[in-house]
């Protein structure tokens, strides 16, 4: 299964997930700059994306807990959600997430981005 | 050296539970350690990420919370009386003439010892800063991400965004003095204490305060003077909040910050060390935890124990070349038993 992200320097990174792991951590072990400070506790709110229109309904709904740490985002609207709290499944097999700027790391991670 | 600098035998930057830990190690070698760390308080991000989170990872410890591993540490190197200075960011270090690290804090406190131990984590916490185009430009005059100085707001309009303690709490200090206090948030409800919103609502109610769900999008103003924020609202519209200041509270992010410039090399903004004694480039710097990259480096907090012990048997013959430290056990130690104050 595939997750597509659209990073904010307008690039895009098609990359392969794992069944059962969270978004954010696909997005970091691919070796894309992305934040995800708190290492997926839903403690910190820079893993922050717009997920793709047609998949908002497809999610679990976001936990009481991920709503008040999306209060900690910027540019929140009803596409927003932290992707350390969603895991993949079959059924979010396609799933596209266009990363905050916010949650961009500073620097890439070590690891090159080898998504198609 | 100037008059207020202070000597000790390791400067430790970060306060995080690798830091505190390191002040038990170096504690057991005789060490003195003064410790500087740019939160209000210890813990690092066990303390502002998951104070309430629980650990699962740390040995002999089946369960804890952020909060609770960072009050054990405290209570474990309580015998050796570390200085703290917290609320200050490590800002700048360079050598005195006898040859030792001086390094100078952003208040100007100056600190000098022979040895300098990076436990900084991910970096200086600092606050977030809305993505707005061109919000630099204000900061400091139209801009501000912390109250130094109430007197700095009294009879102007100010718009403060955010929906946590930090907002409410401001919000609530600073409606009595401001000319206007309008609370921007995303949403109707709060992440604050329930008795700090009953309080917010209460001046909202008394028209102290005027409340408005949206999120700032745009700031208006001239030469740094800010004129007015623009604010989105949920439906995508905007309007406009003539302003005098506005104050963003959306919490923390870490950032590498001034440690960049200490003339270590980095990687990916992390320092390689060796592990044999985790030294960095530089011989007498070392560096701990989760700032620093080694092969095979795991980031936990059970990593940055075991490289705070080695660490401190390198910083002993940096801070007594002439000496030999006798590798010995707590627990039949009555030396180290004495120092712990158990004996």
């Amino acid at each position: 299964m595939f997750v597509t992200v659209h990073m904010p320097d307008g690039t895009s990174h098609r990359l392969e997930a794992l069944e059962g792991w969270r978004v954010m951590e696909v997005i970091r072990d691919w070796g894309l700059p992305i934040k995800g400070e708190c290492g997926g506790a839903c403690a910190c709110a820079t893993c922050h994306v717009w997920v793709g229109e047609q998949w908002v309904a497809k999610l679990a709904p976001p936990s009481s807990e991920e709503l008040e740490m999306l209060d900690g985002a910027f540019n929140v609207d009803e596409r927003s959600r932290l992707c350390c709290q969603i895991i993949m499944s079959k059924e979010l097999d396609g799933l596209e997430v266009e990363l905050a700027p916010e949650s961009l790391a500073d620097t890439p991670a070590e690891r090159v981005a080898v998504g198609g | 050296m100037p008059a207020s600098a202070a000597s000790t035998d390791v400067i430790i930057v970060g306060a995080g539970p690798v830091g505190l830990f390191a002040i038990f190690q170096l504690g057991l070698a005789k060490l003195k350690a003064q410790v500087v760390d740019i939160l209000d308080r210890p813990g690092g991000q066990c303390a502002e990420l998951y104070p309430e989170k629980p650990i699962y990872d740390i040995p002999s410890v089946p369960v804890c919370t952020g909060q609770e591993l960072t009050d054990r540490l405290l209570e474990q190197i309580t015998p050796f009386e570390p200085v703290f200075h917290f609320g200050e960011m490590a800002a700048s270090l360079d050598k005195t003439v006898d040859g030792k690290w001086r390094l100078t804090t952003d208040t100007g406190r100056v600190l000098i010892a022979p040895v300098i131990v990076i436990a900084a984590g991910g970096g200086s916490f600092v606050p977030k800063r809305p993505p707005i185009p061109g919000i630099e430009a204000y900061e400091g005059s139209g801009v501000f991400y912390a109250v130094r100085k109430i007197d700095q707001f009294r009879g102007r309009r100010i718009v403060i965004a955010g929906g946590g303690d930090s907002a409410l709490d401001w919000t609530i200090n600073l409606a009595p003095i401001a000319q206007s206090v309008t609370l921007v948030h995303r949403r109707p409800e709060f992440r604050a204490a329930p008795d700090t919103v009953s309080k917010m609502r209460a001046l909202e109610a008394q028209g102290l305060v005027k409340f408005e769900i949206g999120q700032p999008s745009d700031l208006k103003g001239n030469d740094g003077k800010l004129a007015a924020i623009v604010v989105k609202r949920p439906d995508g519209s905007t309007f406009d909040i003539e302003t005098d200041a506005l104050l963003p509270f959306f919490g923390l992010t870490m950032k590498l910050g001034p440690i960049a410039n200490f003339g270590l090399n980095l990687n990916e903004n992390l320092i390689p060390v060796d592990t044999e004694k985790f030294e960095t480039s530089t011989p007498s710097i070392f560096a701990i935890g989760d700032i620093n990259t080694y092969p095979g480096k795991l980031k936990l907090i059970l990593s940055g124990f075991h490289e705070a012990a080695l660490m401190a048997q390198a910083a002993y013959r940096y801070v007594h070349p002439d000496k030999v430290l006798r590798f010995q056990y707590t627990t039949s130690s009555s030396e180290l038993q004495r120092l712990l104050k158990v004996a």
